[in-house]
């Protein structure tokens, strides 16, 4: 039988009542207030005390005032969601600080020829508007666009190794992947620098700054990889070989294409690993002014090299043309991970 | 016996759910296959399987035929071994690690345990649908049901009649025609087991392995499925493990009981399904299909 009814209004009964929200506004302020007060009567100083002041009281309030409209249990259940807001708080902070600092001293340093012109023609001293990064950014694509060339196949090929053959090497493999990816970066550089540059090379290039990099992306991709197949059902595995197909044109028909947009995170995760990375790069590349297309021959510029050399050359017109060049690889790194997720989720939909 | 006939069997298996043996009894006869077997070929046949996981022995000397063109349900308890049996059938069970077997498995009297033997060609003739639809996520529907022959790497002219084909027998046609440029995991779970029946089909294996198809669907899609699989047995050989008495008394012409007392899974006993229903020989088998334990 079917009732016939009016349709009532939705409403969200779990959302907290106005005199809810009313108390947490007041415990709010109160906090402020006694963060203020404290700093001031005691010898506490500075923002770090109203910080951590005014945390303490918000949750000290949480937890009186969840003691005594419910129970014990609320009451610590209120507390420790503002230790969660503390923490959220605490990582939140400085990230925010360096990127408002990043866009605020960077913005200074902007001016229209920054990305056509390169530093050949200018000397630290010369004002902003002369010279430009071009040469900076031409490297750091090239550094990068050579070493994921050689490391994404190597990484992920390694990951299929370790998820899909499971050979006899999987142990020791997975423990020096794991190894590999603890190794630090001015160690890589090392390496490269008395392995390839003494004894082949006898000279500086972008080829063997590539190389070092290659060595600190490859155990990044393969794990983050690694962990990505793993998570892709067997049954997908089984439903490939039971239609009569061989291994590898399972894992290339079924089983890559399922983790495509995971694959995609490990090339995101590898290319931020070394874009910023700098101590190989001072020792390897050589550092350049001019725009240098051949990765193979001549000194190489890259945006790290350009930041450390200006923030180095100390002239008020360099430490500001560093700023601008940090603003820059922020921004390149952006918009490069933006352009990743955008290829990753095109098909998966 | 036509399409037709069959049906009215389902009909009146579903009128009277409560007597097993009158649904066996009523269920297709072995042997009728207006097809004749010489196109099916002489079927599979199973000798002294044994299979272990480790030191785990989990199944124990069962020897089993499934002549071409029957239908043969596996049915037991929970951890009997009925689905490792199956999985020895395709060579899917050395997919786990630390997987033995002994035994032969004949399949027009040559065994695939052979050494030298193509595993990928012997799936390709005896194709699997598992417990769980597994439906290729990256791929679109009509890309699932041709993935076999992707996958094979095998050629086929008229591919769309051929997924129509495919998408008609599983029953599937119907609710996807308009939409076969959807992705595999638009469908609900019915309708992606079905995906899985087609994908199945289109490399026209000669068996049919199904472990458990029916068992995450509602009984609206199981019948679509026991449909199909009475429709498919007119030019395959199926084997389906399945928990349900019910549906192996509707679609089966044989019925392998299987028990795992304390040690090895073993085969109890196999007989025309309408004998293990009314009259089973073993009392453990009795004991099963009415539900006495199990």
């Amino acid at each position: 039988m079917t009732q016939s009814y009016v349709t009532p209004k939705p409403s969200r009964p779990w959302r907290p009542s106005p005199r809810e929200k009313a108390i947490n506004i007041s415990l709010i302020v109160a906090s402020v207030f006694s963060a203020y007060t404290l700093v001031a009567v005691t010898e506490m100083k500075g923002k770090l005390a109203y910080f951590f002041v005014f945390f303490a009281a918000l949750a000290i309030f949480n937890l009186i005032r969840g003691v005594i409209t419910k129970d014990w249990m609320n009451g610590r259940d209120q507390f420790s969601s503002v230790i969660m807001l503390l923490g959220m708080t605490i990582v939140i902070l400085p990230t925010a600080s360096i990127l408002y600092t990043v866009f605020d001293r960077g913005r200074r340093g902007l001016h229209a020829g920054l990305l056509t012109n390169d530093m050949s023609l200018a000397t630290p001293s010369d004002p902003i508007t002369s010279g430009g990064l071009l040469h900076a950014i031409v490297g750091t694509f090239l550094l990068v666009a050579v070493a994921l060339l050689v490391s994404l196949p190597i990484g992920i090929l390694t990951a299929l190794y370790l998820t899909e053959i499971k050979g006899r090497f999987t142990r020791p493999i997975r423990f020096l992947v794991q190894a590999m990816s603890g190794v630090p970066s001015i160690v890589a550089g090392l390496f490269i620098l008395s392995s390839v540059v003494y004894t082949v090379t006898k000279s500086y290039s972008g080829l063997v700054g590539s190389l070092a990099l290659t060595i600190l992306m490859i155990p990044t991709i393969a794990r983050t990889a690694e962990e990505v197949l793993n998570l892709i059902p067997n049954d997908l595995r089984e439903a490939g070989v039971a239609l009569g197909g061989t291994q590898w044109r399972t894992v290339a028909m079924g089983v890559i294409p399922a983790a495509r947009s995971g694959l995609i995170t490990a090339l995101i995760l590898g290319v931020a690993r070394i874009v910023g990375e700098t101590a190989p790069i001072l020792l390897l590349t050589g550092g350049g002014d001019a725009v240098n297309f051949n990765p193979a021959q001549g000194a190489m510029g890259s945006l790290p090299f350009y930041i450390w050399k200006s923030f180095l050359l100390g002239t008020e017109e360099s430490i500001t043309r560093g700023w601008a060049g940090l603003l820059v690889l922020l921004v390149l790194v952006l918009s490069l991970f933006l352009l990743a997720r955008f290829l990753g989720s095109r098909r998966t939909k | 016996m036509s399409f037709q006939s069959k049906n009215e069997n389902k009909e009146k298996a579903m009128a009277t759910p409560s007597s097993l043996a009158s649904v066996a009894a009523n269920a297709r006869k072995p042997g009728t296959n207006t097809l004749g077997t010489n196109a099916l070929g002489i079927g599979l046949e199973a000798r002294s399987v044994h299979a272990w996981f480790g030191k785990h022995h989990a199944l124990a000397n069962v020897s089993l035929d499934f002549p071409a063109g029957t239908v043969t349900a596996l049915i037991g308890p929970s951890g009997c071994g009925k689905s490792t049996f199956i999985r020895t059938l395709n060579r899917m069970h050395e997919f786990i690690p630390g997987a033995a077997m002994a035994g032969e498995v004949l399949l027009d009297g040559k065994d695939i345990y052979e050494p030298g033997t193509d595993v990928t060609k012997i799936r390709l003739k005896i194709g699997m649908v598992f417990q769980k639809p597994n439906p290729f996520p990256s791929m679109t529907i009509g890309e699932n049901v041709l993935s076999g022959l992707k996958l094979a790497q095998l050629k086929n002219a008229n591919k769309d009649d051929l997924m129509e084909e495919c998408l008609v027998r599983a029953g599937l046609w119907n609710e996807v025609k308009d939409r076969l440029n959807a992705h595999g995991g638009s469908l609900s779970g019915g309708q992606q087991q079905r995906l899985c029946i087609a994908r199945a089909l289109a490399v026209n294996p000669q068996v049919l392995l199904m472990d458990e198809p029916c068992s995450a669907l509602d009984p609206g899609s199981t019948l679509r499925i026991e449909e199909t699989i009475k429709e498919l047995s007119e030019t395959m050989t199926i084997v389906i493990v399945t928990h349900n008495m019910q549906q192996a008394a509707r679609v089966s012409d044989f019925t392998a009981f299987f028990l795992a007392d304390g040690g090895p899974g073993e085969m109890i006993e196999t007989a025309a399904t309408s004998q293990i229903f009314s009259q089973p020989r073993d009392q453990r088998t009795e004991n099963y299909v009415t539900g006495r334990f199990g």
